[in-house]
């Protein structure tokens, strides 16, 4: 009788035990996590099941306050959406109003601001590619990217005195031409800059322990990220050629030459491998530029002519009495601004990032939406970390390139 | 060439050197920080720029992040906070062991910056001590590299008693911190 | 098979939802239709299962407020169709204090966030929308941010002069 009551257990009693699940904290202030993004996940084992992300850490109400401000004191914030391309954000904001006020820009001053725009696009994703070799464990690329990308910052600096958060240009242009120094800097740039890159592609793009870790982490197939309005890099690793520069050419990008990189999988490898590419296309926009730029018959302008917007010369307020008139109410904002809506979106570090501004007529946008591509595309994060382990998630965050001032704007 | 720190005032004999306590711990405690950065913006790019090779943050033997705020000894307040992250901050700092550092970076972190909005803090010593703030929107890395050095002398002067003094009680007090 | 031209969008649009559709103009060479609100769900999805149009993008929405206008709140819906590279902006109004709309969620995965923030900054309601919750801002804001009534700067701030600032 006895004997009956005890039970032997079955081996697979022991395989199969009873599903517990942990939950685990991942962030806000996760050193991995890159900025603040919160991610409760729900965890069988090393598995993700199940994650629930927070954001609105960094929420620093974009929209309200360009509502009041004049327009040209919106670049600022711009700056710092996107604060690895500030430039991309700074210039989108200024063809946004050059479009709503008319104006048809030089096509030099279009060449300078690709060369601009270019440069940021490289030290956006060196950014990005530096952090993904972090998290996957080779600090060694890191160093010798963010060496490189100090040049960048001084060839910023030449420009316009800042290094990252650039207010670059003005509405109508350029507020200077480039200096001799800039160009030297830019020349020494494209002809150091390869050889650093390839050296990180051999650091990494074959290495065995990056591409086991990399490739199959975070997938997302193409439908679904059209569906979730992913952009940029991360739509073009999923495999679609999707690229505002062609599709919808601002600032003269239809003259240049220049190839698309587009992934099939859609994971954290590919999206590594699509930056890359686009480092190298960008490298060779900037050489097309710098070629146009010497055939063409206007070496000089650097602005469009637009005086009710565009700053005059120091030496004009001081010494004209039109000058000082304009200056005054160009400072004061309180020239005259059409009333309408318009979209414009350019291809920022990380996909469309598109300005959508209502203008009454007054002095401040009505209205300023930014379409933010950070924001949309992080909302995949749960989906694409499902079924993944733990430490893959994290490399996936890291080569969506999410960012935090972006996201949360 | 390698330039070991200096030893501080004492006096000196074949076979050995006297000096008080409190220098001796505050050139040990000066020369190896271990920073907690709590980077939310832009401010934490340029800290990543100071990290990197040309700036190199390691010549200040703060080369060891801490990501743990239990053995950090300064806290890098980088970039915005929202109110939303005020909680989360605050609950950073009292995980830390005594002594500790603050050092604000940047406008946004000492004062809330260009951002006087609804959801931002404006500044977060409304809600920790602060000890150094470095100003700019971001700082250079040379600005941070400076506001590390303005801690380092502070730590290096700072009395072992400090922390046990009134004054200071009076001063978490203050933030309602214990 | 035509290309799509604003007026080809124009005259499908209106051959299917006759009076519903209010006004079509195209600001900066960018179709913006108004449509009444009750069938703005029914049109996106129209847009969107239409093999000669092919709206399968959503590239961004977002809330409008004019207080003084006699429609007090919209809600801007922008379109991407990547077969034929043509974009089309949609606006519906209302007077609703309270406005309610009709969730996107199950035709674009990417408007659930975009829902929410519209939630959070406007207070306007999606029906059929998931998860809806502040996203942006602390749970406990009272208001709603983006409204114009709502001030900008810190109300706690107690070290600024007006008379120094001069506003």
């Amino acid at each position: 009788m006895e004997n009956d009551k005890i039970k032997i257990p079955s081996p697979t009693h022991y395989a199969e035990p009873e599903k517990t699940y942990t939950t685990i904290n991942l962030g806000p202030t996760h050193p991995a996590t890159h900025g603040i993004f919160q991610n409760v996940l729900k965890m069988d084992g090393e598995i993700i099941v199940e994650s629930e992300p927070t954001i609105g850490y960094i929420h620093r109400a974009f929209e309200k306050l360009a509502e009041h401000r004049p327009y040209a004191q919106v670049t600022p914030i711009t700056d710092r959406l996107n604060y690895c391309s500030s430039p991309i954000n700074n210039m989108g904001w200024h063809m946004t109003v050059e479009k709503l006020i008319g104006t048809k820009l030089p096509k030099r001053v279009e060449y300078l601001r690709v060369i601009i725009m270019e440069l940021a696009r490289i030290s956006d994703h060196i950014v990005c590619n530096a952090v993904i070799g972090v998290d996957s464990g080779a600090l060694t690329g890191f160093v010798y990217l963010f060496q490189e990308r100090e040049k960048i910052y001084e060839i910023y600096e030449e420009i316009c005195g800042a290094r990252l958060t650039t207010n670059i240009g003005r509405i109508g242009g350029l507020e200077r031409d480039f200096n001799q120094i800039a160009w030297m800097k830019i020349e020494k740039f494209l002809k150091e800059f390869p050889l650093v890159l390839k050296e990180f592609e051999n650091l990494l793009s074959r290495n065995r322990i990056f591409m086991d870790r990399t490739i199959g982490a975070g997938p997302i197939e193409l439908q679904n990220a059209l569906n979730y309005g992913f952009t940029g890099p991360n739509l073009r690793a999923a495999g679609l050629d999707y690229d505002i520069r062609v599709m919808n050419p601002y600032s003269s990008y239809e003259d240049f030459d220049f190839k698309i990189p587009i992934g099939t999988q859609g994971d954290t490898y590919d999206r590594f491998m699509v930056r890359q590419e686009e480092m190298w296309e960008s490298m060779s926009i900037i050489r097309q530029a710098i070629d146009k730029l010497a055939k063409l018959e206007d070496q000089t302008s650097f602005h469009a002519d637009v005086p009710e917007f565009y700053l005059p010369p120091k030496d004009a307020v001081y010494n004209t009495m039109e000058g000082l008139i304009w200056h005054f109410k160009i400072v004061m904002g309180e020239t005259e601004i059409p009333k309408g809506e318009v979209y414009h979106c350019v291809e920022g570090g990380n996909g469309e990032l598109g300005f959508y501004l209502v203008s009454d007529g007054g002095r401040t946008p009505y209205r300023l939406h930014f379409r933010r591509p950070c924001f949309i595309f992080y909302q995949a994060y749960p989906e694409m970390i499902k079924g993944n382990m733990l430490s893959d998630a994290i490399l996936t965050m890291s080569s969506m390139n999410v960012i935090a001032g972006e996201l949360d704007a | 060439m390698v330039e070991v720190t200096k030893a501080p005032e004492g006096f000196e004999g074949p076979g050995f050197f006297a000096t008080s306590l409190d220098k001796m711990v505050g050139m040990a405690r000066k020369n190896s920080l271990w920073p907690l950065p709590f980077a939310t913006s832009c401010c934490g790019i340029e800290f990543m720029a100071t990290m990197g090779a040309h700036y190199d943050f390691a010549r200040f033997g703060s080369e060891r992040l801490s990501f743990s705020p239990r053995q950090a000894d300064l806290l890098m307040v980088m970039g915005t906070i929202a109110k939303k992250m005020g909680p989360v901050l605050r609950q950073v700092y009292e995980q830390m062991a005594e002594p500790r550092w603050v050092l604000s970076v940047g406008a946004c972190a000492s004062s809330g910056g260009i951002f006087d909005t609804y959801s931002v803090l404006q500044g977060i010593d409304r809600i920790i001590p602060v000890d150094v703030y470095v100003p700019g929107c971001p700082p250079r890395p040379e600005q941070i590299l400076d506001g590390v050095l303005r801690i380092q002398d502070l730590v290096q002067n700072e009395s072992l008693r400090r922390r046990d003094s009134q004054e200071y009680k009076e001063l978490l007090a203050s933030y309602g911190i214990e | 098979m035509t290309a799509l031209t604003n007026q080809v969008i124009e005259d499908t649009l209106r051959n299917q939802f006759h009076d519903k559709i209010i006004s079509v103009e195209a600001p900066y060479d960018f179709l913006t239709i108004t449509v009444s609100k009750d069938v703005i769900k029914e049109v996106i999805r129209f847009l969107y299962d239409e093999p000669t149009m092919d709206f399968k993008f959503l590239t961004t929405c977002c809330g409008l407020h004019f207080p003084d206008a006699d429609q007090k709140f919209a809600m801007m819906y922008q379109l991407h169709s990547f077969v034929n590279n043509f974009r089309v902006r949609l606006k519906a109004f209302t007077n609703d204090e309270n406005p309610v709309y009709p969730s996107l969620t199950d035709i674009f995965k990417a408007a659930n966030w975009m829902e929410r923030e519209t939630y959070d900054f406007f207070g306007f309601r999606f029906t059929g929308h998931p998860d809806l919750r502040r996203i942006l801002n602390m749970d406990s804001l009272e208001g709603w941010p983006l409204r114009k009534e709502f001030p900008l700067e810190d109300p706690f701030r107690k070290d600024k002069d007006d008379a120094m600032f001069g506003r």
